[in-house]
């Protein structure tokens, strides 16, 4: 009874605290919702790329999602580059990290990017996972429909570690059509769409990989790219040369000295490192022992 | 208003002097300045890990300093005794919890301030140049200071009401629900039990949802916030700083001092 | 208009966890404090004389009754500008000096600069803490507290001061000094309210007391009517009376305390003084003293406070007759 009264006792302060407290309450309700509608878009677009337990470790980042995301893919390239560097063939722990990764920053695009290389390139530089990449890159396109770049690395890995051209083609089309997008990509599609796996596209598609790279990693990979391709299509060109000779000599060349001793070449021919080219045991040309050119990239 | 003014400033002077606001100012500066670093050891994030690292950084640490002297600001004066002679002055309690409210809050605008100016200074050596666009951050700031809002003016609710160690854990408890209220009550929804949903619903518009406040990845990406989030947001911490505010007052009035 | 004015003025406080039981600290004190006039709140330690002073300063507040200051309500923030308070034992700002915590403390009564500092500093002067001014309180002994307490409890020139327990902890110099600035003030015109368990200065000060026991008023009226209250008696102090003397007197005599050569004879008759005298000085001895006794204000407070004064109490305020001004 004497606690109630306490209670109770009228005053103007009390009375203007509690119509402030209750109104600024019920003001809030309405208020909560529009902020709801505003970023609903948004979070639904998000919301599909979570696993279900992704969703909560994205809350229980409380906001600093971003750090955090950063801070795995920071693992992500420490993961990568310890299982190269011990020419590991397995890369297991590889795509988690990236779904995790993309999932508290569904715009951490390099995650994307670097990601599905890591994936798709085959053992032991890298997971040999080249659906798990695609899937990875569809998941960027989805939260990042601006990114046109995003289509250029998904058509990649249709066009060189799926050899599935028509459906690198479709892709290269599609991402050509991207606002932003750059003119070589109509081509590309163009020219993978009647060629197929032709060295011209390649070159094409590893010369704009080089040009992008923003890192000595890729920037090394595109250059071995380029060059193995360049000793392909020298290839080509020496194992015409070695045929034209076998039809007028009626036999097989043991070296290339041979064929300039007959005229047919200038000179020794050389790979774009300068080490020069030998004829292999069966007759058509092959890199010279001491040459650093991979050819398996080709693979 | 003068008193007000007054006991905010009073506030203000003995906030200052906290040796430990200092450390975790300068723990924050080093931490960002290390971003820096941070950033050359992976690929790709040298750009977007200033800006995750310096804006969170500046968000706990704000976060840090507004419970630490939050938490003490009413229970410090009745524990010591030293509002027995204020309140014998011609001193309305009311204007005693706004004045300690703005005080706090302008030592914290005071830090955050700091320690935007150091992101920024890592963020221009890392960049080499500030673009126009680089203020972006400055909305995340502002968003972390809304934050600090409503966050000052729990720590001070509960000032009222109990000791700091028990004021410290329930503003922090009550922080790390309101970032999860969405869960909250998309679970409620889940369970498919109408008592559950209802009640979940009713949490979600009764405790501070912090989670609206939460842009820094977005700008780390050059994404700006639109602006009708940033009106409607800063309504928001205005409503429930006031209703936390007007509990503060109400509280205040009727408590006897022995 | 009264200073002070309280009616029926009673709080109760919930004691015990679960079951939680009223306990009265304060029970229908009724109490007027005239204008510039030095009141003395006395009692024991418990009885109430801070819940008093917290329920005036609404720190606390009432379970019933009222209590008007300056003839105001208690929530007039008006009135709070025309009062200073001292709390017991009080505590300030340690990170703050005296200047400047003296100088919030104007700020919060509105004053503006130039006149806030010259008042901060004709009361660093008064109080005598010119010299430690720039001093952080943290570092200041009690007796400096005190001072700076009552600096601010002065520093808008109150008409009416409350002081709670004003000498506790003082050294005999300290306590002096606040004998003598409450004089002062009550020379200014102003009215002094303390409160203290310490009778020899209240003795000293007030011109009207009032006693608390167990939250219930037990005694309240003029010091002057209260001291001149009681038998009064005559006190002779012989040097080395003769054993003759003793006995002959000693029908006379109702008290007798020996105190090395000195002997201290009570004697309670008027008429039996002249009698004893003559006996003395037939019989040669020196006489050291002559005295008349009145009752103290302590044996006034022992009789109403504690087991004399549970026999005391009949329900109802004793000496309502001495309070003239009811």
């Amino acid at each position: 009874m004497a606690e109630t009264q306490k209670l109770w006792r009228a005053s103007r302060t009390r009375l203007v605290c509690g119509v402030l407290l209750l109104a600024a309450f019920v003001a809030l309700v309405p208020l909560q919702r529009g902020i709801d509608g505003m970023v609903s878009a948004r979070m639904r677009v998000e919301e599909l790329l979570y696993r279900p337990s992704g969703r909560y470790s994205h809350r229980l980042c409380l906001g600093h999602e971003g750090l955090i995301a950063n801070i795995y893919w920071t693992r992500v390239v420490q993961y990568f580059g310890r299982k190269r560097l011990d020419q590991s063939a397995r890369y297991d722990l590889l795509g988690p990290l990236l779904q995790i990764t993309t999932e508290l920053d569904p715009h951490l695009v390099i995650a994307y990017r670097f990601g599905a290389i890591f994936l798709a390139e085959k053992a032991p530089s890298g997971a040999g996972q080249p659906e798990e990449a695609l899937q990875l890159l569809r998941r960027g396109i989805v939260a990042n429909p601006d990114y046109w770049r995003l289509w250029q690395d998904l058509g990649f890995i249709y066009y060189w570690d799926l050899k599935d051209y028509p459906s690198a083609a479709r892709v290269f089309q599609a991402g050509s059509k991207q606002p932003g997008a750059q003119i070589w990509m109509r081509v590309l599609a163009a020219t993978v769409a009647a060629e197929g796996g032709a060295i011209a596209s390649s070159r094409l598609l590893w010369s704009e990989i080089y040009r992008q790279a923003e890192n000595e990693q890729i920037r090394k990979s595109a250059e071995d790219h380029l060059l193995a391709l360049q000793v392909q299509e020298e290839f080509g060109q020496l194992n015409l040369v070695l045929k034209q000779f076998e039809q007028r000599a009626g036999r097989r060349a043991h070296s290339f000295r041979e064929l300039v001793v007959a005229g047919v070449l200038v000179a020794l021919p050389r790979d774009p490192t300068g080490v020069p080219y030998v004829v292999g045991s069966d007759g058509r040309a092959a890199l010279g022992p001491g040459s650093r050119i991979d050819l398996r990239l080709l693979q | 208003m003068r008193r007000v003014a007054t006991i905010a400033w009073h506030t203000f002077k003995e906030s200052v002097r906290e040796r430990v606001l200092y450390n975790l100012v300068v723990f924050a500066l080093l931490l960002i300045g290390a971003a820096i670093l941070f950033g050359s050891i992976s690929v790709g994030i040298e750009h977007v890990i200033i800006i995750n690292l310096g804006l969170s950084s500046i968000s706990v640490f704000g976060l840090l300093m507004a419970i630490f002297i939050g938490i003490g600001l009413v229970w410090k004066e009745i524990d010591r005794r030293t509002i027995f002679s204020l309140l014998a002055k011609p001193v309305r309690r009311y204007e005693l919890i706004i004045g300690k409210y703005l005080g706090l809050m302008l030592t914290l605008l005071i830090n955050t301030s700091i320690m935007t100016a150091g992101f920024y200074a890592a963020l221009a050596y890392e960049k080499r140049t500030l673009e126009v666009a680089d203020l972006v951050a400055l909305q995340a700031v502002y968003f972390i200071l809304l934050q600090l809002g409503m966050v000052v003016a729990l720590a001070l609710l509960f000032s009222c009401v109990s000791t700091p160690i028990l004021s410290a854990v329930f503003t922090f408890s009550l922080y790390i629900i309101g970032n999860l209220l969405s869960d909250i009550r998309w679970f409620g929804q889940e369970t498919g039990s109408a008592l559950v949903m209802n009640f979940t619903a009713v949490v979600y518009y009764l405790l501070p949802n912090f989670s609206n406040f939460n842009v820094i990845s977005q700008i780390a990406h050059g994404q700006a916030v639109p602006s009708y989030l940033l009106v409607s947001n800063s309504l928001y911490a205005l409503l429930y700083i006031t209703i936390l505010l007007a509990a503060a007052v109400l509280i205040f009035e009727e408590r006897e001092f022995r | 208009m009264f200073a002070v004015e309280t009616v029926n003025l009673t709080k109760d406080y919930s004691v015990g966890f679960f079951r939680k039981r009223p306990k009265r600290a304060l029970d229908q004190l009724n109490l007027q404090v005239g204008t510039a006039e030095v009141f003395g709140l006395l009692g024991p330690n418990g009885a109430g004389k801070s819940t008093t002073l917290k329920l005036l300063l609404r720190l606390i507040f009432p379970t019933s009754g009222t209590a008007r200051i300056l003839d105001r309500e208690l929530d007039d923030v008006a009135m709070h500008a025309r009062i200073g308070y001292l709390p017991e034992n009080p505590y300030f700002y340690d990170h703050l000096t005296a200047r400047e915590f003296l100088n919030y403390a104007a700020e919060l009564f509105g004053m503006m600069e130039r006149h806030r500092a010259r008042r901060v500093g004709e009361l660093l002067e008064r109080v005598g803490l010119t010299g430690s001014d720039n001093i952080p309180l943290r570092k200041f002994s009690k007796g400096m507290v005190q001072r700076v307490g009552i600096a601010q409890a002065l520093i808008n020139d109150p008409e009416l001061i409350f002081l709670d327990e004003p000498m506790s902890g003082l050294d005999p110099l300290g306590r002096r000094e606040v004998r003598d600035l409450i004089l002062e003030l009550k020379a200014e015109g102003k009215t002094v309210f303390f409160s203290t368990h310490i009778l020899s200065d209240a003795e000293m000060l007030c011109d009207r007391v009032a006693i608390l026991d167990r939250g219930r008023l037990q005694g309240c009226g003029e010091l002057r009517a209260i001291l001149s209250l009681g038998v009064s008696a005559t006190e002779i102090v012989l040097e080395n009376p003769s054993a003759a003397l003793l006995s002959e007197i000693a029908g006379h005599v109702v008290r007798e305390v020996r105190t090395g050569e000195r002997v201290r004879l009570e004697i309670p008759l008027a008429k039996d003084v002249a009698p004893v005298l003559d006996a003395i000085l037939r019989a040669g001895t020196k006489v050291v003293s002559l005295n008349p006794v009145k009752m103290s204000l302590e044996d006034y407070f022992l009789a109403r406070v504690g087991e004399a004064g549970e026999v005391n109490r009949r329900g109802r305020n004793i000496d309502i007759a001495l309070d003239g001004e009811r």
